[in-house]
């Protein structure tokens, strides 16, 4: 039996008065899956996953979801979906566990409160206060507050941005046991780490359009280069053009900025023998070498010349 | 509704928004001040400042004037000594405006054969002064009375200023902390984006709008107890009424207030925002509804506007029941005035209402 299609949009548009926000957008998630919407700030992810979330709607296009439209299925929909919001505060006079128990009991079914503590590893603080809680914990809250309904998709917006590493692997997990559960996820995101960790497929979204689609793996491997070697320039120095490194051996792309060369290499043990001597032939200092593995912030900056975080 | 009657469970909800918004409120101990401290306070401070003055003195004025008038402002003092009910208090010639501009006296008398009487024709205590000093004189100075009427103080229920006053403070309160807790409750909310988070929830949005108003009828019986109790031991303010007429206003009346408060906050993003509308609401019924002196003293010409506003409604249905015992039936129209205001206010605002 194939799997089925949990989330869909096609053509999707959303204008903000002249702001061209989601521009002619297809994406389809299916079901067990987590897929991560990857992308700078600005590029129209969260608009995208609250046109999907029945919060926006699209100015053209469809969006459907379980295979329904918000138009005529929104009473049905609700249930079903747990969703998690960028800039929500709860109140922060309320106790975690009144937190839980209100979220509870607008769904017909769900776990109880001290089961959802139990999922998000919270079970210390269900007296405490949100308001004295920390963003780790707080994110935490949010999650659970997404699980109150039992949902089959689960929608979240930057889940961990700001955390701290030990809070974001906390969060990880409590994902990867629900999806181990059969759910399917929706995240944004602009953490490499993420994306890579958590998500089964990526769709790097830039102004607006699905620029890329794949695994983790299929994306960094489109790079055609699982290396890449930066070679940083002592101050001062000349920096060559890139049409001097593409000849050398395993080079399979160059790209040359003020003091910085970037290779991508299929062959590092070849190239950066080459690369030395060619710069010691041109006279130029070299200050700094370092090579990683390709990552999907390579991705991003392939194709769009541009970092992830530079928004 | 269709969203209550479909699988999201009302009720449920409906409590736990109740309880959510209650316990939030208490556990702001400012906001429980100013609700329950501030009209005790209030009363008690005009209690004293209006309190009822039986036999309060005339004060009168005598101006200090040269010697040639001495003789006078003698006869003057004594005779006004004799009549009993006056303070007499000498005043110097360049400060008599300034004595009654402050109320310091109420009247005042220049001696002389003639004696002047200067007063403020515009001030009813200082007509009624110049009219008392008039006779006091005018009979030590041999005017015989043609006849000595027999007295009959009335007592009346609810006669005094105290009694008057207080049931429209109840009525300023259940509008006031009404319009105040719920708008602030959602532009809060709103800011925070929770009423977003909300809404992506299947949580039926009447239940929302619902549990603000449900949550102020649980405080208003508190508040008004209070209010009506200190009322009741500091002042002997009585409930001529029934209570149960009088909880049947005030429950009425908060949620008339409420739905108000549902549709002045029904677009507003920010805090400064609503309270702008807020006072554009209630500034004009604080004045045009009767609360510390009374909505007949307007105009014919403004009485149908003075009238038609849900507090003037309130205040007098309140009136109605804790002065004169009025059952709630000849309050007909007030109730139905603020049943107008609340039901077209909720379902305005139903409509306007904004969520992110």
């Amino acid at each position: 039996m194939p799997r089925e299609v949990a989330l869909e949009c096609r053509a999707v548009v959303k204008r903000y008065g002249a702001v061209l926000a989601v521009d002619g957008l297809d994406l389809a998630v299916m079901r067990g899956e987590c897929f991560g919407l990857l992308g700078p700030n600005g590029a129209g992810k969260t608009t995208t996953i609250e046109m999907l979330e029945g919060l926006l709607t699209p100015d053209a296009g469809v969006v459907e979801v379980l295979g329904r439209r918000w138009s005529d299925a929104a009473r049905d929909l609700r249930p079903r979906l747990g969703i998690q919001l960028q800039e929500t505060q709860l109140a922060e006079k309320l106790s975690v566990t009144e937190t839980l128990r209100l979220f509870r009991s607008f769904y017909p079914a769900g776990p109880s409160p001290p089961d959802l503590l139990a999922l998000v590893g919270l079970e210390s603080k269900a007296e405490a206060r949100v308001g004295k809680l920390s963003g780790g914990q707080k994110q935490r809250l949010s999650v659970a507050c997404a699980l109150a309904g039992a949902p089959d998709v689960l929608f979240l917006d930057e889940p961990t941005t700001g955390l701290d590493p030990q809070s974001r692997l906390q969060l990880w997990d409590v994902l990867t046991r629900f999806k181990a559960g059969g759910g399917t996820i929706l995240l944004t995101t602009h953490s490499m780490d993420e994306a890579a960790t958590l998500c089964d497929r990526v769709g790097v979204v830039d102004r607006g359009r699905l620029i890329a689609l794949g695994t983790p793996a299929e994306l960094i491997a489109s790079l055609g280069t699982a290396h890449l070697i930066e070679v940083r320039l002592n101050d001062g120095a000349v920096t060559p053009p890139a049409a001097r490194f593409e000849p050398l051996p395993g080079v399979r792309e160059a790209r040359v900025s003020d003091g910085l060369v970037t290779l991508g290499s299929t062959a590092i043990h070849e190239t950066i023998p080459a690369v030395l001597r060619a710069l010691a032939e041109a006279g130029v200092a070299v200050r700094e070498l370092t090579t990683h593995s390709a990552t999907l912030e390579d991705v991003f900056v392939a194709l769009t010349g541009r970092h992830l975080r530079d928004g | 509704m269709a969203e209550s009657m479909g699988r999201a469970p009302l009720w449920p909800a409906l409590r736990e928004l109740t309880l959510a918004r209650m316990r939030e409120f208490l556990r702001e101990p400012e906001a429980v001040f100013w609700v329950f401290a501030f009209p005790v306070i209030m009363t008690c401070a005009l209690g004293v400042a209006f309190r009822t003055r039986v036999d309060e003195p005339v004060l009168v004025g005598i101006e200090r004037t040269a010697a040639a008038a001495a003789g006078d402002a003698a006869t003057a003092r004594a005779a006004l000594q004799q009549a009993s009910g006056f303070e007499v208090r000498d005043i110097d010639p360049d400060g008599v405006e300034r004595a009654l501009r402050e109320g310091i006296v109420q009247v005042v008398v220049t001696p002389g054969t003639v004696p002047i009487y200067r007063f403020d024709p515009a001030r009813a205590e200082s007509r009624l002064a110049r009219l008392a000093v008039d006779a006091a004189l005018q009979r030590a100075a041999g005017r015989t009375d043609a006849f000595a009427p027999r007295q009959d103080a009335v007592r009346a229920v609810g006669s005094r200023y105290i009694d008057w006053l207080v049931p429209g403070l109840l009525g300023m309160n259940i509008m006031g902390t009404g319009m105040w807790s719920t708008s602030f409750a959602i532009v809060t909310a709103r800011t925070r984006k929770l009423l977003k988070r909300l809404v992506a929830t299947p949580m039926p949005r009447s239940a929302y709008l619902m549990s603000l108003v449900g949550s102020r009828l649980m405080f208003l019986v508190s508040e008004a107890t209070v209010l009506v109790a200190f009322g009741w031991l500091a002042f002997g303010v009585a409930v001529h009424g029934s209570i149960a007429a009088l909880a049947v206003v005030s429950l009425l009346g908060a949620v008339t207030f409420g739905g108000i408060a549902l549709l002045v906050s029904s677009r507003a993003q920010t805090v400064e925002g609503v309270s702008g509308l807020l006072n554009l609401v209630m500034v004009p019924m604080w004045v045009f509804s009767g609360v510390f002196f009374s909505s007949a003293n307007f105009p014919e010409a403004l009485q149908p506007f003075v009238q038609a506003l849900p507090l003037t409604a309130l205040n007098d249905a309140l009136r109605a029941v804790m002065n004169d015992g009025e059952p709630l039936i000849a309050i007909w129209r007030e109730l139905a005035v603020l049943t107008v205001w609340g039901g077209a206010s909720f379902a305005l605002a139903l409509k306007l209402f904004r969520w992110t």
